[in-house]
């Protein structure tokens, strides 16, 4: 059988015309196949899933545990990232993205984690106990060696001490002090004083230690006021940098000997040390004892040092074998809790053991979705078939546009608005040329058009690069996400550009100038003569001085050098070209809202909204534009016979602001330009200028006048009487006018059940109750109400609104004179070298100020006020923006969201 | 004469662009958009220069310019043929 439409069903529209058509289906899934079926629809990234489970909370919900579970995974995998990134691997991405792994793999993946974790935590451990040992081994040793140095100066000292006699002498305190112990001993025998001495010394005690090395002098003080000077201490820097055993930073240290007399001091002494974090290490006595313990110690780090090493090398090998593989676990994981995180929006149906979900997913698309169920089925060795049964619904569906990399920039400022209400015209294709042409009418400078022109082909030419770059800025990133609308900017600023005939605030003579010298050599000299009257300005007369046929394309460079009235001549044209461009845009909008009502059938939107705003708009301002066009054509500086009126000259050219506002107030004027008598009207300008004016605009004023009041109530009106009619027929139709047909598609082996409705569809954007529930006529006539003069008021503002078309422009076109006079300039009046430095330095200002304020400032300046022309003035006219976006469960965006988190942190 | 040549061929040009583009374009999924785009281009460009013609066909004033400027206009663009040099 051919292509299946269902009554109703348009065939699918290619483009983004109008959003895609979705529909609400609901899948009847297998409980063992609708994991598998679920990360198919994630690959596929082309359904919605709806939350069927709204008063369940998040710990209710049925597989809450294996989202813990995969929470928990998730945690372990970050872990590992952590030490990876510590030891500094290089972390393997291939930017492979693996399948969703099966549900089974999820157990051995936690197992691998489980192991992979406690094994580097147990790695861990060791390497700190050892590392511990090491560094207590390495202070020990650094003891011994200095101790050794300790006690020889301290042998030494006090044998020269004893061997200088017993007299007093002028030496440090601390001697000083250790003198009452020589004297114990016996005076009158030289040798018994000897062995006295020795005596004495060997009941003198000592600790040992290491203390941080900015802790030493407290340290000093604290020990010799504690023990009143009673102590001896010596103290040696320690040359390596070790590291804290808890920490692990680096720290200098000192080593330490006190010396000391009798228990009670070295309770006190050690007390101090402990007080102070010192390391206590015991000492031998004995030179001998020392050295066998230094050749120990000395021994047993070298044997330290061995094991550290197979430790940190066997660390390494855990995380380069596990740094190859992250990547692809973290993918794996998000998929899998995305799954979960699905799999409780589902119903399950407990008799028939299935899964029950609704899903809104594109109408063209629903082949590709049947295609993922029936793979996940198969996966999953299930044996019935996965159920799509589409249904119908009266609830407002998702609005998805297809977008790609162009024209995702032009949607993206039309959703910013808002997002489309379902089916109605999307105004992003329209939008992709008349926002750049806004822009450039406003921007207009072939210079300035080209900077941005090569700018955005940089990003064109180098996308790849720079999305492999992954750049973080923002500012970057705006602008690189809208390099196709720069592109198109900057191509449309050039040809706009061209059109005002400026580069850089200067004008090209490419066709040949249609003015030419009018003033005689000898004018001209007896001006030039003169120094004050060499000042003087004199004008063209455009009726010898122009030669009738105008500069082919652009303006006349002649207005360029019109120092006098370049403005008068320049705003009067952007002005007229501003009315028409809006004008026009506006029409086109309504003429789009004609197409919406077309669609959505709405007889009495088509009746009483499109054609009354089409009156009222052509009645003012289409005829607006006419005059405008007719002023053109018909009025110039030479007088003549014009729409059967005598025109004396330009200064009877109609005012044609002055003429609305007359025309509204129904003012009566002159008719023609010269009373009968051939004489001509003071204010000329102010008259009718074709037969018959008066009488026309007042028809016209009236028409548009009446159109008011059939906007404001001949709907509202209609919808009341088609409402009292349905009401009164209501008992003789029948209950359900549907009728359902079954299709069962043997090859694919799945089954579609579908709902056709007699009726076409219906705009359920529209909230005015089209037999949906009784009629509001309040709320229809406050809509009603506020819609009317939203356009009525609106025609009036946005027309005056597009005038800054012409603001703009100017405002550009001034600040690139004020540029070029004020500094580059400058550098042409100097001559010689001085003249070429100059010229250097100043163009290198010009062009610096030109980009940052002239293309960056001025640029932006424009784009937000395309912006807003399109947004409200265009959009106005037909767009309802009350969609909202549609937002399908994709594997590619979930994991592209928690990338881009994961860089944020 | 000089109004209708300028007025022919560049409306000519733009006419072929906005009715003979989007034949040509290529069938794909983005042909339409592609029609609607060139046919949007051809309408504003064409409306653009439209009315700048318009607006300088019948001038209704003259420029105001320097007598110096005015000197250099007469060496460079030439003196209008009714200027009478005495």
């Amino acid at each position: 059988m051919g292509d299946y439409v269902t009554p109703g069903e348009e065939p699918p529209q290619p483009g983004i015309y109008r959003s895609e058509q979705m529909c609400l289906a609901q899948l009847y899934l297998q409980s063992d196949a609708s994991y598998q079926c679920v990360a198919e629809l994630g690959e596929l990234g082309l359904v919605q899933f709806r939350d069927l489970n709204p008063d369940v909370s998040s710990f209710q919900r049925k597989y809450v545990n294996e989202v813990r579970r995969c929470d928990e995974m998730e945690r372990k995998l970050r872990y590992l990232e952590r030490e990876i990134k510590k030891d500094q691997i290089p972390m393997l991405d291939t930017g492979e993205n693996p399948d969703a792994p099966l549900p089974r793999e999820m157990i051995d993946l936690e197992a691998t984690f489980e192991k992979l974790e406690n094994e580097l935590r147990e790695v861990n451990k060791n390497e700190e106990t050892l590392k511990k040992n090491f560094s207590e081994l390495t202070e020990l040793k650094h003891i011994l060696r200095k101790t050794q140095t300790f006690f020889e100066e301290v042998d030494h000292d006090r044998w020269r001490i004893l061997e200088g006699g017993s007299g007093r002498r002028g030496r440090s305190t601390e001697r000083e002090e250790t003198r009452p112990l020589i004297d114990i001993g016996d005076m009158d025998d030289d040798s018994a004083a000897r062995m006295s001495a020795q005596a004495a010394m060997l009941r003198l005690g000592f600790v040992a230690g290491v203390i941080q090395r900015e802790r030493l002098p407290a340290f000093e003080r604290l020990l010799w006021r504690a023990c009143r000077g009673n102590v001896f201490l010596r103290t040696s820097e320690i040359d390596d940098v070790l590291n804290d055993t808890v920490t692990g930073d680096p720290v200098n240290k000192c080593v330490f000997i006190i010396f000391f007399q009798g228990d009670h001091l070295k309770t006190k002494v050690k007390k101090i040390c402990e007080g102070f974090r010192a390391t206590l290490y015991p000492c031998p006595d004995t030179p001998q004892e020392r050295r066998e313990m230094s050749i120990g110690v000395m021994t047993r780090i070298e044997d330290l040092k061995t094991v550290l090493g197979q430790t940190q090398d066997h660390r390494h090998r855990v995380l380069v074998a596990a740094s190859k593989n992250v990547r692809m676990w973290l993918t794996k994981v998000r998929k899998i809790k995305s799954i979960y995180h699905t799999l409780n929006l589902f119903n399950i149906d407990v008799t028939q053991k299935c899964l029950i979900a609704e899903v809104w997913c594109p109408i063209a698309e629903l082949d590709r979705i049947k295609m993922a169920l029936k793979r996940g089925t198969d996966e999953s060795g299930s044996q019935v078939p996965s159920i799509l049964n589409r249904m119908e619904t009266n609830e407002a569906p998702p609005t998805y546009n297809k977008t790609n990399k162009f024209t995702k920039g032009f949607q993206n400022i039309v959703d910013a608005y808002g997002i489309a209400t379902y089916r109605e015209i999307n105004p992003a294709p329209y939008t992709m040329i008349s926002f750049p042409f806004l822009f450039a009418v406003m921007f207009g400078d072939m210079g300035h058009g080209a900077i941005m022109l090569l700018a955005a082909l940089f990003f064109i030419l180098k996308e790849k690069q720079l999305e492999a770059a992954r750049i973080k800025d923002e500012i970057f990133q705006t602008f690189f996400g809208g390099r196709y609308v720069i592109f198109l900017m900057g191509a449309f600023s050039i040809y706009t550009g061209f059109m005002y005939n400026d580069v850089f605030s200067k004008s090209i003579n490419t066709f040949g100038s249609s003015w030419q010298n009018t003033i005689p050599e000898s004018v001209i000299d007896y001006y030039l003569d003169d120094e004050k009257r060499s000042e003087s300005q004199l004008i063209l007369p455009p009726e010898t001085a122009f030669d009738g046929n105008p500069y082919p394309i652009g303006v006349d460079p002649v207005w360029n050098l019109a120092e006098g009235n370049k403005l008068s001549f320049l705003n009067s044209m952007k002005m007229k070209m501003s009315v028409l461009f809006g004008i026009a845009q506006m029409t086109f909008g309504v003429l789009l809202s004609y197409q919406n009502f077309i669609y959505f059938k709405s007889d009495l939107d088509i009746k009483y909204m499109f054609i009354p705003q089409m009156i009222f708009l052509s009645s003012i301002f289409i005829y607006l534009c006419i005059q405008i066009l007719s002023k053109w054509l018909f009025f110039g500086a030479v007088g003549g016979t014009v729409l059967g009126y005598k025109y004396p000259g330009s200064n009877c050219a109609p005012s044609l602001l002055i003429g609305l506002i007359n025309m509204f107030m129904m003012k009566s004027r002159n008719a023609g330009f010269v009373d009968d008598s051939g004489e001509t009207y003071p204010q000329c300008y102010l008259s009718t200028w074709y037969p018959g004016q008066a009488t026309i605009e007042i028809i016209l004023v009236v028409l548009a006048l009446v159109q008011v009041p059939i906007m404001l109530f001949a709907k509202p009106y209609f919808l009341y009487r088609r409402d009292k009619q349905q009401s009164r027929y209501s008992t003789l139709t029948a209950e359900s006018n549907q009728h359902q047909s079954v299709r069962a598609d043997i090859n694919q082996d799945d089954a579609e059940v579908v709902h056709a409705p007699e009726q076409t569809p219906k705009p359920s954007g529209h909230g005015h109750g089209h037999g949906d529930g009784p009629l509001e006529m309040g709320d229809v006539m406050v809509y009603q109400a506020i819609h009317t003069i939203e356009f009525v008021l609106g025609c009036v503002s946005h027309t005056a609104s597009y005038l800054r078309l012409w603001a703009l422009s100017l405002a550009h076109a001034q600040l690139s004179d004020v540029l070029w006079t004020m500094v580059f300039r400058n550098a042409f009046v100097l001559d010689g070298y001085t003249g070429a430095i100059a010229t250097y330095i100043l163009f290198f200002i010009f062009g610096s100020l030109s980009v940052f304020i002239l293309v960056l400032m001025e640029g932006l300046s424009a784009f937000l006020h395309a912006l807003r022309l399109h947004w409200v003035e265009f959009q106005s006219k037909f767009y309802g923006g009350l969609g909202y976006e549609f937002a399908p469960f994709s594997f590619e965006k979930i994991l592209a969201e928690e990338r881009e988190a994961e860089e944020n942190l | 004469m000089g109004i209708l040549i300028p007025l022919v061929s560049v409306s000519a040009f733009w006419a072929i662009i906005g009715f003979g583009g989007p034949w040509i374009v290529p069938k794909g999924p983005n042909r339409g958009i592609i029609q609607l785009m060139i046919i949007m281009t051809a309408v504003c460009c064409w409306m653009f220069w439209i009315m700048v013609f318009l607006h300088q066909l019948n001038p209704l004033i003259g420029p105001q310019i320097n007598v110096k400027t005015i000197r250099w206009i007469s060496e460079k663009w030439g003196d209008a043929p009714n200027v009478i040099n005495n």
